[in-house]
Parts: C-alpha cells; structure tokens; sequence
C-alpha cells in the first residue's frame, strides 16, 4: 500500500498546535503516514504597495520565510520528529485556503487537518473566514480542530 | 504626470492676499521668482522652445518621435503583445515558487500611482479647452504610441538593475545607461547617467513635488477659502516625512488603498455620466474625429489641437521620460521583457483610458461653448481658448463637467486631487532618491539629507505661485526624456534581442503558463 499523506495547517496559535497533535495521534495509528507541516504566510500578489517596499520585497520575504521556518515550523518538525512521525515543513506565501487546497492535490493527501480560527476582521465576518472557505473548496475530507 | 496649466483656481485664490502672511509670502515668492527666471529662463526657453515658424514645442515631436521609431522598430509590440500583458498581470506566467516577491500587478500599480493624477483630471481639460475635442484623437494616439516607449525603457530597467547583497534592489535609466553603455562597448554612458540624475532630481523636487502640493493647495481653498499655503505645506510636508523617513507604514498603507479607490471611484463616476447620455456618445466621438482633422473653430484649428493632444499625453504618462524604469525595476521575473510587456498597458490604462473618459465627460457635460449657428465652439475674448459655460479651465474645467452629472463630485474630486498629489510625492520622492543615491552613494545619511530637501520642498511649493521655479522643474523632468530618449536608441538592439529571444520561447512552448 502507498504511503499516506496528511496535511497539517499551522499558525502559531494553540488551535495549530492541536491540530498537529491530532495528526500525529492519526500518523501512529494509520502507521505509514507522511505529514505536511504547512504554514502559510498571507500575502497578496494584487495588493498595492509603495516603490519603497517593492525594493526591499525580496529581503523582507527572505525574512519571513526565516522566522517561519525558526519560530513555528521547525520546533514543530523536530517535535514529530522526536515522536518517530516521518514529517516535512512548508511555508508559503498566499492564501492559506488555496495553498493547503493546492498541496493537497499536488501531494495526493487524503486528508488535511487545520485548527479552527475565529472570523478576524470585518471582512471575513462577511465572507467567511479561512476554515470556512477551505471547507467549501476542498476536494479532500477536512477535520477542523477546536 | 501630473501637470497641468495653471488653473483660473489657483490664480485666484493666491491674488487675494487677505491675510498679512499671505502678502509676506508673495513678496518672498517674487523675490525667488526673480532670481529663478534670470538664471533658468534660458534653460526652460531652450526646452520648451516650438519648432521655427511653428507654435510645436521641439520636445514634443521628441517624445513623439521616439515613440513611433519604437512602435515600429519592435513590429507593433503594444499591439502584438497586449493580451500577454493581461496575462502576466493576471499571474499565469509567475512561478508558484516566487509567491511573496514584487509581482507584475504591483509594479503595474506602483508605477501608475506616479503618473495617474493630475495630468488626467486636469491636463486634459487643458487640451480639451485649448485644442478642442480634436485634441482627444491626437492624445489617444500618442498614448498608444507611447506604450512602445514604455516597453522599451521598462526592459532595461530590469535588465541591468542593480541587486545588492542585501536582497534590495535599485534600477532605472542611471543603470542601463552606464552598465549598458558598457556591453555595447559605447562611450559617454557614466556621462549619460550623471546628466539624467541631476535632472531627475530637479524634476523631482518640481514637477513632482512642488507643483502638486502648489495645486493641492489651490483645491483645498477652492473648498475652505482662502488661507496661508504655508499651513498646507507643513501638514504635507510632516505627513509625507511621516511615510518617507519615518516609515510610518499605516498611512502609505491607507493612501496605497484610497488612490486605486479613488481612481476607480473617477472612472465609474465618468462611466455613469456617459451612460446616462449615452444618445451623445455618437455625436462626441464624432466631435473628437472631426475635431482632430478639422479643428471645428477652436484656436490654433486642427493643429492647435495636434499640439495639444500631443503634449498633455507625454505630460501625462511620462512614457520616455525614464521615470517608469525606476519604479518597474523592482519586480521579480527571470525576463526583463516581462515587465518592459506589463509597463505598456501604463499609457493605455493612464492616457487611452482615463484621459478620454475626461475628455468625453467635458464635450458630453455641455460646458464647452458651442455656436447654435455654425455648430462650431465659440472662443474666449481673449481668442485663446475655447469659451466655457463658467469661464474655467484646468481642473475647475472638469470639475464643473462632472457637476453636471452628480452635483457632489467637486468635492470627491477634491478630495481626490490632494490624495493623487500625495501619492505623485511619494512616487517622485522615491526615484528622486535613487538619482540622489546614484550619484552621493547609497547610506543612511545621505538618504536622510535627500528626504529632508524634498519635505522642504513642499512647504515652499504649497506656500508660493513659484511660476518660474514649476516651468523650471518641468523643464527638468522633459530635459530626462532628451537624455533618456539618446540612451534607449543606443540600447534598443538589447531590448529588441531579449525581445526575439522571449517570445521565440514563448512560441516554442519553453515558456508555460504555471499550474497555480
């Protein structure tokens, strides 16, 4: 049988943190599977922005996917890796629906776990936020964690 | 750019020196008027100088000129190559793997903050005033012209930017005309790029600044009544050391938000006026037609209106100019001919689009004089211009266009005069800085110095009628495209070379769309 893939949605937040010990309760028990630590940094290729901060674009993406990678993703990686979980870390930039959307696909997932995030502004009151528009797009089962 | 003739508003407002200050500053203001146009004058005449026994300036047919060996020694490319543009800004040809750097949208954006603004609002109803109707022909087809001169000088930018081992980057003409001059193996490059620094910070510090906070200004005592423009001056002076020093990000952040709002809010606004007459669409497009050929009465008849149409398009979209290079260099692509394809859609979208919403909204609004006799507009007393219902021009011109259609929108237009001049500050604040930093070197402290200057700027430029010292900083930012212009027809086989060499890919099928 191959091998199974099951991807994970981190923010930094407890919720992230749960869902990656969800997941890795699922790993142990399925036993051949691969987990995809993805964090996603939200980042628009339509926003507008002055010539100022275009010129130091690329210094302050390499920045960020640093601090991603140091603060949030690789403790995580070396804590699944320690409990013996064959894991991978991600970050991206974008938007965190499509990007989880489009791993999934690209990786053949059979599944993605994310924790629950509340409706942070104005506009995701009215649109709904980022698990609410994963739900509705995804194309494989989705668990969301409280 | 946004630059337009003074307006009726302006004169106005700063003819009524009611308070003591203002009267101390028109004193001041004559004073450096004086000494401005003893010593710069012959530089302006020599810019702005028509070609004998015409009234054409020289510079125009420059611009004009260049654009048309451009358009036809690329095959057409901003016909060619207009549906990829879309494509490119759209994404579909960025690697997924780039996500987060510069992309083609926001360098689009960043460069068209520059020069959406004044020119659009203002300068056309100058040309329209002037040249009549007719001159709105003659403007779409210099703004389509233009969009090759763009391709051009945008390709280089990014070709031969600069990337520092911080990850930063600087670009633009100073760049391609040393590091480019080099590979052709051509003299006088450094020359070139010293020349075209000094003017760029001249034109900076003028066109780019004073002259808007100067008509910033004006629209504000438009509303409030007059008061000292030294108030204005300050509080745009700190909001702009705010952003540009201090990098306060929330107010770029709001201004990067309301600019594009308020440009979309003005073309809506046109679009819905034009709707609702739409049975006078036929008759004005027939109007700009007849008009550009004929000149239906207006001063100058057919040529007065070419001259027009001509020159309030390379004021407005900059297209030659070597301002755009700066700002597109930034984005991030393996292609320069990438960016130089997205730059064209500048002048379609700054001119081709926006000024002829204008120029349509004055001749359908009513507010241009027509003889019920002749059908042919009735000029002013003065035999200048074309007689308008309320006697203004520039932009109390189209704002008393656009009133007819909904009575508020001077108000929003005001509103959105001050923003589109704060966002040109900020735009020419930046490439004023890459000319500095190009020739004092990159540092903390010579950035500040340059900042500094330019914040003073404002005060001055908001507080005085500095004609002199305004014809001068245009003078400066046309004196660009002389020296830029001179450098792109050197380095045009470069750009033509990556130009065959992408689009032969691109057919190939070695370039692909990415799967996002």
């Amino acid at each position: 049988m191959s091998q199974t893939t099951m991807i994970v949605g981190l923010d930094g937040s407890d919720a992230g943190k749960r869902a990656l010990d969800f997941a890795k309760t699922r790993a142990k028990l399925i036993g051949d599977c691969h987990i995809l630590l993805v964090y996603v940094i939200e980042w628009s290729p339509f926003s507008f922005q002055t010539a100022e901060e275009n010129e130091k674009r690329h210094a302050r993406r390499e920045e960020e996917l640093n601090l991603a990678h140091e603060r949030v993703v690789g403790p995580a990686v070396q804590e699944a890796e320690a409990e013996g979980c064959s894991v991978e870390g991600i970050v991206r930039h974008g938007d965190v629906a499509e990007i989880l959307e489009g791993l999934a696909k690209k990786r053949e997932a059979s599944q993605i776990v994310v924790g629950r995030m509340g409706e942070r502004n104005m506009k995701e009151r009215l649109f709904g936020g980022v698990t609410g528009r994963l739900v509705a797009a995804s194309t494989v089962p989705i668990t969301v964690i409280p | 750019m946004k630059r337009f003739i003074t307006s009726g508003i302006a004169a106005t407002a700063l003819s009524l020196p009611t308070l003591a200050a203002a009267q101390e500053a028109v004193s001041f203001d004559q004073k450096v008027n004086d000494i401005f146009a003893s010593s710069t004058g012959w530089f302006v005449n020599l810019i702005f100088a028509p070609l004998p026994g015409t009234a054409f300036p020289w510079i125009v047919l420059w611009l004009v000129v260049a654009a048309t060996i451009f358009t036809v020694y690329f095959g057409f490319i901003q016909i060619k190559a207009f549906g990829h543009a879309i494509s490119l800004v759209k994404g579909d040809y960025t690697d997924p793997n780039d996500a987060g750097e510069v992309s083609h949208f926001q360098a689009l954006t960043t460069a068209l903050s520059g020069t959406v603004g004044l020119g659009n609002i203002a300068g056309v109803a100058v040309a329209v005033g002037i040249g009549g109707p007719g001159a709105t022909f003659w403007m779409i087809v210099a703004g389509l012209l233009g969009m090759a001169s763009k391709f051009t000088e945008c390709t280089l930018g990014v070709k031969y930017r600069n990337e520092y081992a911080d990850g930063t980057v600087s670009g633009g003409p100073m760049y391609y005309m040393t590091k480019g001059f080099k590979e052709r193996g051509l003299p006088g490059g450094k020359v070139l790029a010293v020349i075209f620094a000094i003017f760029t910070i001249g034109g900076a510090l003028g066109g780019g600044n004073m002259f808007q906070a100067n008509q910033a200004h004006a629209q504000i005592t438009q509303i409030t009544g007059d008061f000292s423009g030294v108030i204005t001056g300050v509080i745009f002076a700190a909001i702009v050391f705010a952003v540009i020093a201090g990098g306060i990000k929330s107010i770029a952040n709001v201004t990067e938000k309301i600019v594009p709002f308020m440009g979309v809010l003005y073309v809506l606004a046109a679009l819905i006026i034009l709707i609702v007459n739409y049975d006078q669409i036929g008759w004005a497009f027939g109007q700009i037609f007849a008009g550009a050929f004929t000149g239906l009465g207006v001063a100058g008849g057919f040529v007065g209106a070419l001259i027009q149409g001509f020159k309030r398009a390379a004021f407005s979209n900059e297209a030659g100019v070597g301002s755009a290079a700066i700002a597109h260099s930034a984005v991030r692509t393996k292609e320069p001919v990438t960016e130089g394809v997205v730059s064209l859609l500048e002048p379609f979208i700054d001119t081709v689009v926006i000024c002829t919403m204008t120029a349509l909204v004055i001749t359908i609004s009513g507010v241009l004089v027509v003889d019920p006799a002749t059908g042919n507009f009735v000029l002013n007393e003065a035999g200048t211009a074309i007689k308008t219902i309320d006697g203004s021009s520039g932009v109390a011109l189209t704002s008393a266009a656009f009133a007819t259609g909904f009575s508020w929108f001077p108000y929003v237009l005001a509103v959105a005069v001050v923003l589109f001049a704060f966002s040109t500050m900020i735009s020419w604040s930046y490439y004023g800085l890459k000319a500095w930093t190009y020739l004092f070197g990159e540092g903390k402290k010579t950035e500040m110095t340059f900042k500094v200057i330019f914040c003073f700027f404002i005060i001055v430029g908001a507080a005085a009628q500095l004609g002199a010292v305004i014809d001068f900083s245009d003078a400066m930012i046309f004196a660009m495209a002389v020296v830029n212009i001179t450098a792109l027809y050197f380095l045009m086989p470069i750009v033509k070379r990556e130009m065959n060499s992408y689009f032969g890919r691109l057919k190939s099928g070695e370039i692909v769309k990415h799967e996002q």
